[in-house]
């Protein structure tokens, strides 16, 4: 049970969206715009950084649903997002992708925990400072979502075919949900 | 020095909103509706909700900025001090010190928000959108905190830009100055 009153039957944010969408709505526009939106970053791996930092905030909602998302922007190489998950460091992504990772990893334990060092680090590996700004905002904004989904205690399905069909429609892009019909 | 380069007369957050406008704009528009648009919580509560917060995640920038915001609402400068030191004896309601204690929880990790917490709300005359908002405003600082800190943003060098911050946090809100920021250029 929800700690509020949100509409029943609906999961995580999409039930807290609908409750209030007025704040929804710039919600919504920023996931779009972080996730979607121009960037030398592609929206998979964006979606990554987003699961990834769910993961680590142990958001079950936000991860399941954004690492369906990102297995459906990979498409062949979907078993890369479990890989990230289990153990980022050994996973076949790039370096210069682990050094985001590792820097997004830190931003969610607190950003004070990002040092100049991480910051090289990246860099060397070819990242530029709009990808370091990216990744930062992006591992923040989902700091604020998972806690958002969470401590409102919103709607948590247990069944992996429901974040599959929420990867589908995810991968498409973020439209705020409508209120169901009554 | 930010990690990324950033306007130099433009320190904390204000830098990273004008480095990149198009995410700025959203989050500009949440915290505008969350702490300026109707509510049944006073601008000030809502502020002291962004201070705890802030002050939670040590972000020096936010704290500062948001205790001078919610002083400057409240017409003194106790209340913010206070809790930050210790929620349950600070000179505010029941129901907001049910809320700060919500906003603290959120900030630690939304798993941290209990049902007995939100029932003490509630019997304090808490609504639900008063909840919901607590718990929203809470996580938007999550973000602000780790965005500002995240990035390495410059902390003022004259403490008295908080003062001519939060006067327009008061004055004109959280949207963008339509004329930008040039004119804090030395």
């Amino acid at each position: 049970m929800a700690h509020i009153n949100v509409p029943e039957g609906v999961p995580g944010i999409r039930s807290l969206v609908m409750f209030r969408p007025e704040t929804g709505k710039p919600l919504y526009e920023l996931a779009q715009v972080l996730l979607r939106g121009e960037s030398t970053l592609s929206p998979a791996e964006r979606e990554l950084i987003a699961a990834y930092v769910s993961y680590r905030n142990n958001c079950t909602f936000c991860y399941s649903s954004h690492a369906a998302a990102a297995r459906c922007l990979y498409e062949d190489d979907e078993l890369i997002v479990d890989e990230v998950l289990k153990d980022m460091q050994q996973a076949p992504v790039s370096d210069k992708l682990k050094a985001l990772l590792n820097i997004a990893g830190k931003v969610q334990v607190l950003g004070t925990e990002v040092k100049q060092a991480d910051i090289d680090a990246a860099k060397n590996l070819g990242a530029t400072d709009r990808e370091l700004h990216d990744t930062v905002l992006i591992a923040a904004s989902f700091s604020m979502f998972n806690r958002y989904v969470d401590g409102l205690a919103s709607l948590t399905p247990t069944d992996p075919e429901a974040y599959a069909e929420m990867g589908v429609r995810m991968a498409k892009g973020y439209t705020l949900p409508q209120q169901p019909q009554q | 020095m930010p990690y990324i380069p950033l306007e130099s007369h433009l320190p904390g957050i204000t830098g990273l909103l004008e480095y990149s406008k198009e995410t700025a704009e959203p989050i500009r528009n949440l915290t505008q509706i969350l702490l300026r648009g109707p509510s049944t919580l006073s601008e000030g509560d809502r502020e002291l909700i962004a201070t705890i917060v802030s002050h939670g995640n040590q972000c020096k920038f936010c704290t500062t900025a948001h205790t001078a915001a919610a002083d400057l609402y409240l017409g003194e400068n106790d209340t913010a001090q206070k809790i930050k030191e210790n929620i349950e004896t600070a000179p505010v309601t029941e129901k907001m010190k049910a809320l700060l204690t919500i906003a603290k929880l959120t900030g630690q990790s939304g798993k941290n928000v209990t049902t007995a917490q939100v029932e003490r709300a509630k019997a304090a005359g808490a609504t639900d959108i008063e909840i919901h908002d607590t718990v929203l405003i809470a996580a938007l600082f999550c973000l602000y905190n780790r965005y500002v800190d995240g990035m390495g943003t410059a902390l003022p060098a004259d403490a008295g830009y908080y003062n001519i911050l939060a006067d327009r946090l008061v004055n004109h809100g959280y949207t963008r100055l339509p004329q930008g920021y040039d004119h804090l250029k030395k």
